[in-house]
């Protein structure tokens, strides 16, 4: 669907574009020129003495055991945040598109988590699960669960996933909903008259149209947990215990403001801006003319 | 994203920067502290005092954010060309601080060229030692400093029939005894796991923690906490940990409400804990030093200092800096420190108002209170517990906590994460070597 507009002068659409394309220019070309400049320097937190060093800081990374395991955790947060976030919106969205009384209220009820900021959302979770504060922390502990996600790994990485994940269910939800009630009814009709249970109905029916829905919805859940996530690990677990919970948007953050150490941070930022420009590529390509709003 | 900070930070900084323009014959003197609640209060009355005291100078106090955050502020206002006149930097921002030749103004320097009266001696050793160079130049001007102690629930010890514990050995009974007498959570625990477990453990026991006098002579350091003492140690909480006896608390002091509340009856932090103790203990409480292992030589030594001073940021007028001179003079004066020592639960930091302070009977009744200041003057300081001088201190200390969760979560022996976490620690300060001005 392609909307076309003729303009009469020639510098008119020009002068229209301008405001938003210096905010990008200002606010995303700027640093990020910036960001790639100071990947190739090494210098102390103060600027006082630079050096330039060619790709120094790129190599460090690679020969850093410590960096390729941040890479790979990030990617197994990201994938456990996308997938139990869209599964649970999916079930969810299902639920509130049946013709219920009340479905208003429930709909409105399911949208508010995305008003909640990620430091918020980590510290809610926080008063609920940390060892000596949380009150669902105590019930595990009254179990027999031995409950200590300060110094168990793997209780601190699922804290992340559960809260990462339980903020993005909302906007998820939002897109489901609009995709199921965009599915034709005479097609399930038809399905339902040929005899399809339910379950089927959904699986060969409402699944495969709301497919291009899910795909750019995982697109947007990547990138979501690749950055969006920063507040809530700083507010609950600050990349510990030992590194477990520490992703490549957290890395970026303690080295280069917690240790100085500028031109590591920004040959990160430049990886991950990189790693960003291809998904975002990966979704205009296969996805966006696919999916209508 | 990280870069967008650094762009806020700076702009911020530019703006504050505007409107810190002088308009009126005073000249402004620029404060950045990282103190709240009461100790907010303090700072606010301090440059109140000292705005109506003298008709030249306005010092403005403004509060940046905690510790880490105020430096970042700094660090950023000094890139942008708009660093304030002072700032307050914690104790392991120093080597970040000296390193910055040019950036800072070291204060030795500053009173002289400002011919302010100065005498190095009139301030306590143990304390300002942390912050001079090895001639006993001082470069930054200490203003809060507090030391690791003993936090005991009295009557909690008292119920469960156990002495107040002088030694580790004793320590860790105690905690058997108070675990055993319903606190099976946690008999004994602390803040800070590094501060208290590898940094003072080390000082206190007159073991070293880094070559060079603990990075003190020269940033050519190496870690050496990999000792047979401080292994043994961590194997000895590592061990505990298992049973609960003792129970870690975290990275930073997130944890102390565990004593407030009374969960850890035994727990070791920052003697500035005082405030909250009094506030929201419902117990008979005491402060007493730290435990030590009665088998190594020498052993109670004396403790090291924490909490933070200010520095002085360079390329400011001359005009200015004399401001800054009759700041630091003004309080440096007794009565002064005393108020701020009674105030704050900081410690004084001139030997009159310690003085002064034992003279008005400040410690009968609050015997705590004199704690960190006995722990610091226990013994004469060595070339292990003078101080601390290690540059990236705050990402030495995520490193080193990372390995000792390691540890205490069974996933390495103590040896081989002190091991992994001083090899870490070399490669960081190998870093900082390289970038720091020569």
């Amino acid at each position: 669907m392609q909307k076309q507009a003729i303009f009469q002068s020639r510098l008119l659409p020009y002068a229209l574009v301008a405001p938003q394309l210096a905010i990008v220019l200002l606010f995303f070309y700027w640093p990020a020129l910036q960001a790639v400049i100071q990947s190739f320097l090494l210098q102390d937190a103060f600027g006082l003495s630079t050096s330039f060093v060619w790709f120094e800081n790129y190599l460090d990374l690679f020969r850093e055991p410590a960096y390729f395991e941040a890479i790979l955790r990030t990617f197994f947060f990201s994938f456990a945040i996308a997938v139990s976030s869209l599964s649970f919106a999916l079930l969810l969205a299902v639920m509130a598109d049946k013709p219920l009384r009340g479905s208003m209220l429930y709909r409105t009820l399911l949208i508010w988590p995305y008003a909640v900021a990620p430091p918020v959302v980590g510290v809610l979770w926080i008063f609920m699960l940390h060892p000596s504060l949380g009150i669902i922390a105590r019930y595990l502990r009254a179990i027999g669960v031995d409950w200590n996600p300060l110094l168990d790994g793997d209780q601190a990485a699922t804290l992340i996933i559960l809260a990462a994940a339980w903020k993005q269910i909302s906007y998820n939800f939002l897109f489901f909903l609009a995709g199921l009630q965009s599915i034709p009814r005479s097609v399930l009709e038809a399905a339902a008259i040929d005899g399809a249970r339910p379950m089927r109905r959904f699986w060969t029916v409402t699944f495969p149209l709301l497919s291009p829905t899910i795909f750019f919805l995982l697109v947007v859940n990547i990138v979501y947990a690749f950055f969006d996530t920063f507040g809530i690990i700083d507010t609950m677990t600050r990349g510990g215990p030992g590194k477990s919970t520490e992703t490549l948007v957290y890395k970026v953050y303690s080295d280069g403001l917690l240790g100085g150490n500028l031109g590591s941070s920004a040959a990160q930022s430049v990886i991950l801006m990189v790693m960003v420009i291809v998904l975002t590529g990966i979704q205009f390509r296969f996805v966006e003319r696919k999916v209508t709003y | 994203m990280a870069l967008r900070h650094f762009g806020v930070a700076a702009a911020f900084a530019l703006t504050v920067g505007m409107t810190a323009s002088p308009a009126l014959a005073v000249t402004e003197i620029q404060w950045w502290h990282a103190m709240t609640g009461a100790n907010n209060d303090v700072i606010v009355k301090l440059a109140n005092d000292f705005n109506t005291s003298q008709s030249d100078f306005k010092v403005v106090p403004t509060y940046k954010g905690n510790y880490a955050d105020t430096m970042n502020a700094g660090i950023a206002a000094f890139r942008a060309g708009n660093a304030p006149h002072i700032m307050q930097v914690f104790e392991v921002g120093t080597a970040t601080m000296m390193a910055a030749t040019g950036a800072v103004k070291p204060v030795y320097k500053l009173m002289a060229e400002a011919g302010e009266k100065f005498d190095p001696k009139i301030y306590l050793p143990a304390i300002t030692g942390y912050y001079s160079t090895s001639k006993g130049e001082m470069l930054s001007f200490p203003f809060n400093s507090s030391s690791t102690v003993m936090w005991v629930n009295l009557d909690e010890l008292k119920k469960a029939n156990v002495a107040i514990p002088k030694t580790w050995p004793e320590t860790f009974e105690a905690a058997k005894k108070l675990k055993a007498a319903g606190h099976d959570t946690c008999g004994f625990s602390g803040s800070w796991v590094t501060w208290v477990n590898l940094e003072q453990l080390s000082a206190w026991h007159n073991v070293p923690l880094a070559s060079k006098a603990n990075g003190l002579d020269g940033f050519d350091t190496k870690l050496e906490f990999n000792g047979p003492l401080q292994v043994k140690h961590l194997e000895n909480l590592v061990e505990l940990q298992k049973t609960k006896v003792y129970d870690y608390a975290g990275r930073t002091n997130t944890g102390e409400g565990r004593f407030t509340s009374g969960e850890c009856p035994i727990y070791l932090t920052s003697s500035a804990f005082f405030g909250n103790v009094k506030a929201q203990a419902k117990f008979n409480f005491t402060a007493v030093p730290m435990p030590y292992y009665p088998e190594a030589k020498g052993a109670p030594q004396n403790s090291i200092i924490g909490g933070a001073s200010l520095w002085v940021m360079g390329g400011k007028p001359a005009d200015e800096y004399k401001g800054v001179a009759k700041f630091l003079t003004f309080l440096s004066d007794t009565d002064r420190q005393v108020y701020i020592h009674k105030a704050s639960g900081y410690l004084p930091i001139t030997k009159a108002a310690y003085e002064k302070a034992k003279a008005e009977g400040f410690y009968k009744d609050q015997p705590y209170l004199e704690t960190p200041l006995l722990e610091l003057t226990n013994k004469e300081p060595t070339e292990n517990s003078r101080g601390l001088r290690l540059g990236n201190m705050v990402q030495l200390r995520d490193v080193w906590s990372e390995e000792i969760e390691q540890a205490l979560a069974g996933k390495k022996t103590a040896k081989q994460a002190l091991d992994a976490a001083v090899e870490r620690g070399n490669t960081m300060l190998r870093q900082f070597e390289k970038t720091a001005v020569k």
